[in-house]
């Protein structure tokens, strides 16, 4: 579809119930947890007594093993009980859940080394259990249950949100998976936010540093780079780049392919391949502090022994190492930097324990990185922070996030090329828009095919979504205009609308990615519920819309003392009416009741709560004019 | 303060083409503070909703201000010169010769060494057609000029990701 030319997009009405950052009840304390969801292991955590700690379960440990085992159609093992019996069953045994979220089985690599069998059923890739056919998503809301339950158990009382890392290079599909995992889980998501960020947190607030940062995160599964500039509590996200299947578990992989070449061994079966990353990943943690180790297995019914050089490791992972170099040099040539230009380079994640990697990171940046967190944790409490200012906490720190997409957004146009609406690197949320035109005289209709990547040809990015819009009134090739706007929200999730300027006609979509799970699906997955019965989900529901509604009652009416002189008598009787209708309603059994007339009145108050934010924000710029210009 | 207003009044600085880049970011970030929808995270969708459009509004004025060849376009079009570059190929006269010269030299150059005098000379041409249009918008308030000067410079931003497209070419 031909290009016809930029446009901005126009604005709209907005609305406000109470002053920013405020829970509408200062005595009510929210518990709000952030969560690393990681490839090898995760964690919760939560800010208490105005500090940020990991949450550990019944046996003091605060990693919990991302692993999930399916013993039968009813019980499942998850975390450590799961990777203790992953030896005798490893088929069913699920790790590294996060490599197949959002991906296709042709995207996964080292796949033959997955000692589970991968089903390819069109769309996301699945696993085959005793449990039936189990989607990454289901396995990820294992393990995010599991973490609401420790924390519920700490906090002997109901987690309010959480916010959720992801890698700073995840895409929209594995973005939105693992917002449907949370949302399986029964957690409110406040936000997705990225690993590297959560971590410049975490080390922000305990360093109380200004300048350019940069965050080399290496997991188990994934590789971030993040350039960020502190400035008095502002995280703003210059750059980002990695490799979201590229971590630790490939050193894993290097080092029992040279294991396996030195011993002359093979491994054939799956009991075996499991022994096999067991033992090797104990040899890489002891090369981190000794310069030889000997590596000891049973494997294939024999006993293997064989001494390691921590060089051939190095050796043997160098082009691992090199490639997560070359994205930290792509990452300052966005951010238009030099390596000398930075204050500091922080370290996430413990694949980097690794020496080779502290060595290659020195070596690049010229200068030693900040080790002084637990790479394991700092995410976690970077998030737990997040999430308490996101809850609205009373006490909580007064930081703003402005993250970034790490990936341009295009659509298809003729000839199978890219038009990118939205570069990478733009400061989320973000809308941005386009203008096309039709190609043929009496066109009626317009098909979009949204894409992610940064090649020029759409086979070279990843298909994200398709959807048409229809009754474009009939007129010659080129006359219609047709304005496709890319609106991208805070969790870097996007939605995509079309609409034809002459006649009005419009289509929009959420993009619900190829690789993602359909609304239905979802619904059917909450219904057959794992961890959370059916029946507990609706009690939880109702609870959760009474809040709300009462929360709606008390912002309105906060809203009204405050600034019911903006207001009309009939417009003022319309909101009474409304209140009343809702506190009627609150003594309702079913949730969506309450939801209705809580939606009711918040959509009745949005043009009075419009003026207010108005109000608000022009007053609230104009008192810091002063100060700051 | 409202959604309608140009960037300039929403950033409160002056509708000139000369703008202070510390000025811009700190007003960024302040005006992010108030409207940003973390701050309103625990309120629910449509409050949501209404401080993204707040905060989308801010970086979208932000990103514009900050571009000089964007923020002039900016100013030719509130100024009644939109640029058009699609329709209008209106360029400084001696602007043409020097294009066509330069992609005769992108042609022709051999070595890196010509690959990096090429893009110097680029670097002054651009730096050239910014200064110009800092007396064109705010000493003589030429629009029409201005405009004709921003399409240039569009053609310059081009011709600069050419040069680097050879670069990566030839593995520079």
């Amino acid at each position: 579809m031909p290009k016809l030319r930029s446009g901005d997009n126009s604005a709209m009405a907005l609305l406000q119930i109470s002053e920013p950052g405020q829970a509408p009840d200062p005595h009510q304390r929210r518990i709000a947890v952030g969560i690393d969801l990681g490839t090898t292991h995760s964690l919760v955590a939560a800010v208490r007594s105005g500090v940020a700690e990991c949450l550990p379960d019944t046996e003091g440990r605060v990693l919990l093993p991302s692993a999930v085992r399916y013993v039968d159609r009813e019980r499942r093992q998850i975390g450590f009980d799961a990777l203790a019996a992953r030896a005798g069953d490893p088929a069913n045994t699920i790790t590294s859940a996060k490599r197949l979220m959002g991906r296709g089985l042709a995207d996964i690599a080292n796949r033959d080394a997955m000692p589970y069998r991968l089903v390819d059923e069109g769309g996301m890739v699945k696993v085959q259990t005793v449990a039936g056919v189990k989607s990454p998503v289901e396995v990820s809301a294992e393990i995010l249950a599991t973490l609401r339950f420790r924390a519920e158990d700490s906090f002997d009382d109901e987690v309010y949100g959480a916010v959720i890392t992801v890698p700073a290079y995840f895409d929209e599909g594995q973005r939105q998976a693992t917002k449907d995992a949370a949302e399986l889980a029964g957690l409110n998501v406040l936000r997705l936010i990225s690993e590297p960020t959560a971590a410049a947190i975490a080390y922000g607030l305990d360093n109380a540093s200004e300048g350019v940062y940069a965050v080399y995160d290496l997991g188990g599964g994934t590789f971030d780079i993040s350039i960020l500039r502190l400035t008095q509590g502002v995280f703003e996200v210059i750059a980002t780049g990695g490799d979201s299947a590229l971590g630790g578990d490939d050193y894993d992989h290097a080092l029992a392919d040279l294991v396996l070449a030195q011993s002359g061994l093979k491994v054939e079966s799956d009991t075996d391949k499991a022994a096999l990353l067991a033992a090797v990943r104990t040899a890489k943690e002891a090369l981190s502090d000794a310069d030889s180790v000997t590596f000891h297995a049973r494997l294939a019914g024999a006993e293997v022994r064989l001494d390691l050089e921590r060089e051939q490791f190095d050796a043997a992972t160098r082009p691992l190492t090199d490639r997560t170099i070359g994205a930290v040099r792509k990452a300052l040539r966005d951010a238009k930097l030099k390596p000398d230009a930075l204050r500091g380079i922080v370290l996430v994640g413990g694949a980097t324990r690794m020496p080779q990697i502290r060595e290659a990171v020195a070596a690049f940046f010229g200068r030693p990185p900040l080790t002084n967190l637990n790479p394991d944790e700092v995410v976690a409490l970077g998030a737990a922070i997040q999430a308490n200012q996101l809850a609205g906490n009373a006490g909580a720190s007064d930081l703003l996030l402005l993250d970034v997409i790490p990936l341009s957004l295009g659509i298809e146009t003729m000839g199978g090329l890219v038009e990118r609406i939205v570069p990478r690197n733009q400061t989320i949320p973000t809308a941005m828009a386009q203008d096309f035109t039709t190609y043929q005289d009496g066109q009626t209709a317009l098909a979009l095919h949204v894409v992610q990547g940064e090649r020029d040809l759409v086979a070279d990015c990843r298909s994200l979504a398709r959807f048409e819009l229809r009754g474009i009134p009939p007129m010659v090739a080129g006359a219609a205009r047709i304005r496709v706007t890319f609106t991208v929200d805070a969790d870097g999730l996007l939605s995509v609308s079309a609409k034809e300027q002459g006649s009005g006609v419009e289509a929009h979509v959420t993009v619900k990615p190829s690789y993602g799970l359909s609304d239905d699906q979802i619904a059917t997955m909450l219904q057959e519920s794992f961890s959370t019965a059916a029946a507990d989900m609706q009690a939880r529901a109702l609870v959760e819309a009474r809040v709300d509604a009462d929360r709606m009652l008390l912002a309105t009416q906060s809203a009204l003392d405050a600034d019911g002189d903006l207001l009309e008598a009939d417009e003022r009787a319309a909101i009474a009416s409304l209140m009343a209708a809702l506190r009627e309603a609150r003594g309702a059994t079913e949730a969506a009741t309450v939801e209705a007339a809580t939606k009711a009145l918040a959509d009745g108050t949005e043009a009075f709560a419009a003026q207010r934010m108005n109000q608000g924000i022009a007053r609230a710029l104009s008192g810091r004019k002063v100060e700051s210009l | 303060m409202n959604l309608q207003d140009t960037d300039f009044e929403l950033f409160a600085v002056p509708a000139t083409f000369a703008q202070d880049r510390a000025v811009l970011d700190a007003r960024w970030k302040e005006l992010q503070r108030e409207a940003h929808p973390d701050r309103f995270a625990a309120q629910g969708a449509s409050a949501q909703r209404v401080a993204m459009q707040w905060s989308v509004r801010i970086n979208e004025a932000y990103q514009r201000l900050k571009n000089p060849i964007r923020r002039a376009s900016y100013l030719c079009e509130l100024n009644g010169s939109p640029i058009e570059a699609e329709n209008n190929t209106a360029m400084p006269g001696d602007f043409l010769v020097q294009q066509m010269e330069w992609r005769e030299a992108l042609e022709d150059v051999a070595d890196e060494a010509g690959l990096d005098a090429l893009r110097d000379e680029v670097d002054a041409g651009r730096a050239r057609a910014l200064s110009s249009l800092d007396r064109l918008i705010d000493d003589k308030g030429d629009y029409p000029g201005a405009a004709r000067q921003v399409r240039a410079l569009m053609f310059i931003e081009r011709f600069a990701e050419d040069i680097d497209a050879k670069a990566a070419q030839w593995g520079q």
